[in-house]
């Protein structure tokens, strides 16, 4: 955004000022044209709501507010309600990010502060690598390697040892809350710890050194110098998987087993809104059952907007209030 | 040596912290090889000739490929570049060029919200634009949901790259006399070629292993590919639809299937990463 004032003040400012500041016909279409193409992402963007809204509108009109609070789903009766879809799809990401939060800023700190310098690259790597799997790949490995190893040893064993506790009652399936918050969990890992790494390197050198002055041990000028100094791009970072994760469809989708529950048990099959749509949208007959579901995406919508937003003002101001330092 | 009080439990509350996080890295890594290993040694043994070249069977027959598959994924990418190149490029050259800097981040904010927009949404918004209006699934609408997802990562890593062409290049070439738009594309695009070239890699990399927004666009065809217009297969859209079959015969062909997509979409990633590492070097 400087460079255009950089370059027209840097040009050789003698002779024949109006030549200068005369912009050219090429120069005024190009900018113009470039102009239009970034508008187009706004509209893009506005579209999107639009589309949507429209499209919702029948069940909108039809169920109003008692759409968000009503579990029923009956496509041949023709009531629909969201509560057990954003119930699950809050459940599993809460499952994910419990199991994911201490993992990823666990690796973030050994990227960032431990790893020798040798290693770090080719951790980062990999870190980056299981990322860029295709959530249906993983999905796909969920199915079949996971939820059999979930459904036996460790669903059998919370179900005996910690059975009083409502989460973990009823039959082990494998597939259900559990299965989807843990595939969760591995899908987000890599953002969360890429954005609490970076946030975590923008800490001054000095900070580190100020606490090692004073005779901490390691961990203590981690958690006393660089957890605080980088705390809001730490949160951003997990918002930023938070907003992931609930919009993550195919892999939960797999393994979450597709029933229309609303139970405390993390052993029962549910269903989150992005699967709900996923697996039914294609089969779907009528305006208001499209409509309903299309309504679902937009419940979706709203959340995981509010949700990014969040995530990009903390993780810009973390960034932002990066100082000197390295 | 006089030791401060609790110095002991201070050293080995460290070192145990310190293990712990050598161990969540550890578990992450783990989860990588675990998934890749998988998918690698069950998609080869899964793996053969008439896989490629063979079309899909219907449901008893055995054998049978996902020839159509591979080159629809092929068609639906090529189709998503073709429209989010171009707006993204030119996207991205205005936010590095001409935004002001309200402009900027107001637009920028965007591609970042748009980009951050489950991709079953931008499916569900391609079915509403294209597929209702038409009265029919098709490959176009598959193709505009995986453009609407490139756009925004394509027009920031472009933005970023641009920006990184040194501010003496431009300085140069103006002094010459030719006009801006010139310069753009005569001397800051040329400057910073690896690093789109790099976004644009990975963005193809992204959409390509891309499911959910095909479910209700591209659909599927078990009659191959007949055009834009009409349902088009895609390998991703095969792997959810043969997983979830009850056939051991499709969940094999869904393990080779994501054995080749995988190769494709960590290809391009290691290739790209690699190409761009050395070039920073």
């Amino acid at each position: 955004m400087k460079n255009s004032e950089q370059a027209t003040t840097l040009l050789p400012g003698t002779g024949d000022k109006r030549a200068m500041t005369r912009p050219r016909v090429g120069d005024i279409i190009f900018s113009k044209l470039t102009l239009f193409f970034a508008l187009l992402i706004v509209l893009i963007l506005a579209g999107l709501l639009i589309a949507l809204n429209i499209d919702a509108w029948p069940a909108v009109q039809k169920f109003g507010l008692s759409f968000i609070t009503s579990t029923a789903w009956d496509p041949v009766r023709e009531e629909f309600g969201a509560l057990p879809a954003i119930y699950g799809t809050l459940l599993s990401s809460l499952i994910g990010l419990i199991i994911a939060v201490p993992v990823s800023i666990g690796s973030a700190i050994f990227l960032s502060e431990l790893a020798p310098e040798w290693l770090r690259r080719p951790c980062s790597f990999l870190i980056e690598m299981l990322a860029a799997i295709p959530s249906v790949i993983i999905g796909l490995w969920g199915l079949f390697v996971m939820v059999p190893f979930i459904r036996d040893p460790i669903e059998k064993w919370l179900g005996s040892n910690l059975g009083f506790l409502p989460l973990f009652q009823g039959p082990p399936f494998g597939v259900g809350f559990l299965s989807a918050g843990i595939i969760l969990a591995i899908m987000v890992i890599p953002i969360i710890t890429a954005v609490s790494r970076d946030a975590m390197r923008a800490v001054p050198a000095t900070q580190r050194e100020a606490m090692l002055a004073l005779g901490a041990t390691h961990w203590e000028m981690i958690t006393g110098a660089v957890l605080p100094y980088c705390r809001s791009g730490l949160i951003g970072a997990v918002i930023l998987g938070l907003g992931r994760a609930l919009g993550e469809t195919m892999a939960v989708t797999m393994v979450i087993g597709n029933s229309y529950n609303l139970t405390p048990s993390l052993f029962s099959p549910g269903v989150t809104i992005a699967s709900k749509v996923a697996s039914e949208f294609s089969e779907a007959s009528g305006d208001l059952y499209i409509g309903s579901l299309i309504e679902l995406a937009l419940v979706l919508f709203g959340i995981t907007l509010l949700v990014n937003i969040i995530a990009r003002l903390l993780v810009w101001r973390g960034i932002s209030v990066r100082g000197g330092g390295e | 040596m006089n030791r401060p009080e609790g110095y002991l439990r201070r050293k080995w509350f460290n070192r145990l912290m310190l293990v712990l996080c050598g161990c969540a890295a550890a578990i992450t890594i783990v989860f990588l090889a675990l998934i890749l290993g998988y998918t690698l040694v069950n998609g080869i043994s899964y793996l053969n000739l008439d896989f490629i070249t063979q079309a899909s069977k219907p449901v008893g027959e055995s054998g049978g490929g996902m020839r159509d598959e591979i080159f629809g994924t092929f068609i639906l990418v090529g189709l998503a570049s073709v429209i989010a190149l171009p707006v993204g490029m030119l996207a991205g050259i205005f936010l590095a060029e001409f935004a002001g800097p309200k402009m900027a981040s107001a637009i920028r904010f965007s591609a970042d919200i748009l980009a951050g927009v489950p991709s079953i949404i931008v499916g569900v918004f391609a079915y509403a634009l294209l597929v209702r209006p038409m009265h029919s699934y098709s490959a176009l609408s598959a193709g505009v949901a995986l453009a609407i997802i490139m756009i925004p990562v394509v027009a920031r890593t472009a933005e970023e790259s641009l920006r990184l062409v040194p501010g003496s290049q431009r300085e140069a070439a103006l002094a010459l006399g030719i006009s801006r738009w010139r310069m753009i594309l005569g001397v800051i695009i040329p400057g910073a070629t690896t690093g789109i070239v790099t976004g644009i890699m990975l963005a193809v990399a992204r959409v390509a292993g891309e499911t959910a927004p095909l479910i209700f666009t591209a659909l599927g065809s078990a009659f191959g590919v007949q055009g834009l217009t009409e349902p088009i297969g895609a390998l991703p859209l095969q792997i959810y639809r043969y997983a979830l079959s009850p056939y051991s015969d499709w969940q094999k062909q869904a393990w080779a299937a994501a054995f080749l997509l995988v190769i494709l979409v960590l290809g391009i990633n290691i290739v790209v990463r690699l190409v761009s590492n050395r070039r920073k070097q």
